[in-house]
């Protein structure tokens, strides 16, 4: 079992507050961990540093990525080299059609590594696969990029476009906020069918009702900017009993 | 990411260069022995003399007009040459093998090869060089459907009936300073007329350029479609590196008659200046249409990337019964661009509709303003507007502006108003860095999106170009 995703001691600061502060944790490859917490914790922020968004400064600590340094790579070097981050409030793009920002995003991963563009036709019918398993109507297609979707279709469009890029890492941030139950097992099916030997997912979440339906092998309880407790799945349970204030009381 | 980004902005002017060719050129000055030359020199009849020069007299009683949002260096209008004209041997060239192969060369450095584009099928160009046409092609298939597509001098030669009932009747001889300057010492320019019933066979095509040094361009372009006629007309113009700043003052006048259609589409990128703001075109333009007829229609569709400052407002007077106007804009004020840019509705005829989708996109210093105005008359009974004006600022160093004004003297009519102004948002950028596209493509893509709805306006090849041209001119300018 190789580590696909080794963070280590990881320190970071947004708008001069420190927010994580010497954070570790090792996915490996085929693994799905599910990152835990009250508001506050630094889950979204520590989803944002993985995938470089500016305006997080790193204090400290180091992160690996299939081996390579990832904190120094740009995010978009990163989206190529196999990450995907699910938002938790997918931005709107008015007037972008969402396949056009779709086969920009494929063409751009294909380009570097030095793959031709993708056949047009053959793209269309991909896509059109991964939205049926999405239940998401085809009209999609042509909206531009999240423009006037409801929140459930925001979260849906993040998972197509995840199942379209299929990246070896997917970090998934609240994807399971605002969804109701049918949605829920939607989304859940779409993260499923990624699961492989080879990829791995970090699903950052509020709730345990999520990880009914991705059941994960680990559970990190995030507080205070670090991994405060880890355990399997039955470690979610607990919290749903208990809350967290029992974790940040032994921390 | 932001310094990559200013290092994109440091992308120079692509088409700056000048063509060697000896110019037969005035000296700089304006009187009206200049005025009296210019029309002699191109054999005109003695009402367009007479035309002229009661331009030339009304435009020394004018003043410039100050009242737009723009600083304007002084121009000294005694320092211009008012004509200038590539040299010509008696043995003009009678098609495209005889033309100077030194211009050719030029329109090719363009990207706008004459060959190529006289074999696009459809297409037709008459290509403006200073200030004279150089080359017309498509002339015998647009003369079997009976249209009328020449130079301006040679429709005063050879239609002097025509000119003389239409031109200065959308804008008249004394209508603006810059106008009138225009109808004075206008040199060339384009003259369409498409008969009764007739659908132009294919889209007529202008490309204008500067070249000879201290020049200023002073075109002269008169569209008239007879009724049940329809005609699309696209003008695009570049223009080469130059430090002293350069007049540019153009009218155009558009004639729709009973049930006729005129679509202008305008893609501007005359050189806006170095990123420092020196030199560049001073683009004073005035251009109208008039709904005439009974249920025509107008359109004016313009991509406006250039010029160091733009003063321009296509503007309908919608005088027919039921007739549409539109007015479909992308202006792009960068480094130390400005652009005081918009459109009039004047409705008269009842019933009329008129369009306005304005996009303003500012970067670096540059500063963006729309003016319009939606006038109803009381004639216009149920007369109905939408106005949509975006604003689109990237960095923190530029300005958008907007100046609606409204008028309405009928208590049947309807006008509606949107106005937004958005920031490229990190949030956008960085999604779409997420998802592993470049910032350029990036920056492109949010920029694009935000001027569709114009874009869908333009003809298909000319939208094509326009997202290119759009691209060129905002490299590097999210900061």
């Amino acid at each position: 079992m190789s580590a696909l995703l080794e963070i280590s001691n990881l320190s970071a600061k947004v708008a001069g507050k420190n927010v994580l502060q010497g954070l570790s944790l090792t996915l490996n490859a085929g693994e799905v961990h599910a990152i835990m917490g009250p508001n506050g914790s630094g889950k979204s922020t520590l989803s944002y540093v993985l995938a470089g968004r500016p305006g997080y400064e790193i204090t400290g600590g180091t992160v690996k990525f299939q081996g390579r340094d990832l904190l120094s790579m740009e995010p978009e070097e990163r989206a190529r080299a196999g990450m995907f981050l699910g938002f938790q409030y997918p931005v709107e793009i008015p007037g972008v059609n969402n396949v056009y920002l779709l086969k920009a995003a494929v063409n751009a991963k294909r380009k570097a590594s030095g793959l031709p563009e993708v056949d047009a036709y053959e793209f269309l019918q991909l896509v059109r696969g991964k939205m049926k398993l999405m239940q998401m109507d085809e009209s999609f297609l042509s909206r531009g990029v999240n423009e006037g979707f409801s929140g459930g279709e925001k979260k849906r469009n993040e998972i197509l476009q995840m199942l379209v890029l299929e990246p070896t890492l997917a970090v998934l941030d609240e994807t399971d906020s605002g969804l109701d139950i049918d949605a829920l097992k939607v989304v859940a099916r779409g993260v499923n069918s990624l699961r492989s030997a080879d990829r791995g997912v970090l699903l950052i979440t509020h709730y345990q009702r999520l990880l009914d339906h991705i059941v994960p092998d680990q559970v990190h309880v995030l507080a205070r900017g670090r991994i405060a407790r880890s355990g399997d799945k039955t470690l979610a349970h607990e919290l749903e009993k208990r809350g967290y204030d029992w974790v940040l009381e032994v921390a | 990411m932001s310094s990559s980004i200013d290092a994109l902005l440091g992308q120079s002017y692509r088409h700056g260069f000048v063509t060697d060719i000896d110019s037969d050129t005035l000296p700089p000055g304006l009187d009206e022995d200049v005025v009296r030359f210019i029309s002699r020199k191109k054999r005109e009849p003695e009402f367009m003399t007479e035309w002229r020069l009661k331009a030339y007299r009304h435009w020394l009683t004018m003043r410039e007009p100050h009242w737009a949002k723009l600083k304007v260096n002084p121009i000294d209008y005694q320092s211009i040459s008012y004509f200038s004209a590539p040299k010509r041997d008696p043995n003009a060239p009678k098609s495209l093998d005889e033309v100077d192969p030194k211009l050719l060369a030029t329109y090719e450095k363009l990207g706008v090869p004459l060959h190529e584009r006289a074999r696009l099928a459809g297409v037709a160009v008459d290509a403006v060089f200073d200030s004279v046409s150089v080359a017309t092609t498509f002339k015998e298939r647009l003369a079997e459907a009976g249209v009328i597509f020449c130079s301006f001098s040679d429709a005063v030669q050879n239609h002097p009936a025509l000119i003389e009932k239409y031109l200065g009747s959308v804008v008249p001889q004394g209508d603006n300073y810059f106008a009138a300057l225009n109808s004075a010492v206008f040199s060339d320019g384009s003259f369409v007329y498409v008969p009764e019933g007739v659908r132009c066979p294919m889209e007529l095509s202008t490309y204008f350029r500067i070249n000879a040094k201290n020049t200023g361009q002073f075109e002269r372009t008169l569209i008239i479609a007879a009724p049940g006629s329809h005609v699309s007309y696209l003008e695009g113009c570049t223009a080469p590196m130059r430090d002293e700043n350069q007049l540019h003052a153009a009218v155009v006048e558009l004639i729709a008659e009973d049930d006729a259609e005129i679509k202008y589409s305008t893609v501007q990128n005359w050189y806006p200046g170095d990123e420092n703001g020196i030199g560049g075109i001073y683009n004073f333009v005035t251009k109208r249409g008039e709904c005439r007829g009974r249920n025509s229609r107008i359109s004016w569709t313009q991509v406006e990337t250039g010029s160091a400052i733009t003063w321009k407002y296509p503007s309908c007077i919608l005088r027919g019964e039921n007739s549409v106007g539109a007015f479909y804009s992308v202006a792009v004020a960068n480094n130390y661009q400005q652009a005081d840019t918009g459109t009039k509705m004047i409705h008269i005829g009842a019933n009329t509709k008129s369009t306005i989708v304005s996009k303003g996109i500012s970067a670096g210093h540059g500063q963006n303003s729309y003016r319009g105005l939606v006038k109803i008359l009381p004639s216009a009974h149920g007369a109905r507007n939408f106005t949509q004006c975006d604003s689109l600022l990237m960095g923190g160093n530029c300005g958008a502006h907007t100046f609606p004004y409204i008028e309405t003297r009928n208590p049947s009519a309807t006008v509606e108003h949107e106005a937004s102004t958005s920031k490229i948002s990190e949030d956008q950028l960085f999604y779409c860095l997420q998802r592993g596209i470049g910032e350029e493509d990036a920056v492109n893509m949010i920029v694009s999106g935000f001027c569709k709805t114009v874009f869908k306006e333009l003809p298909m090849e000319f939208a094509v170009e326009a997202q290119n041209l759009l691209a060129v001119s905002l490299e590097g300018a999210v900061g």
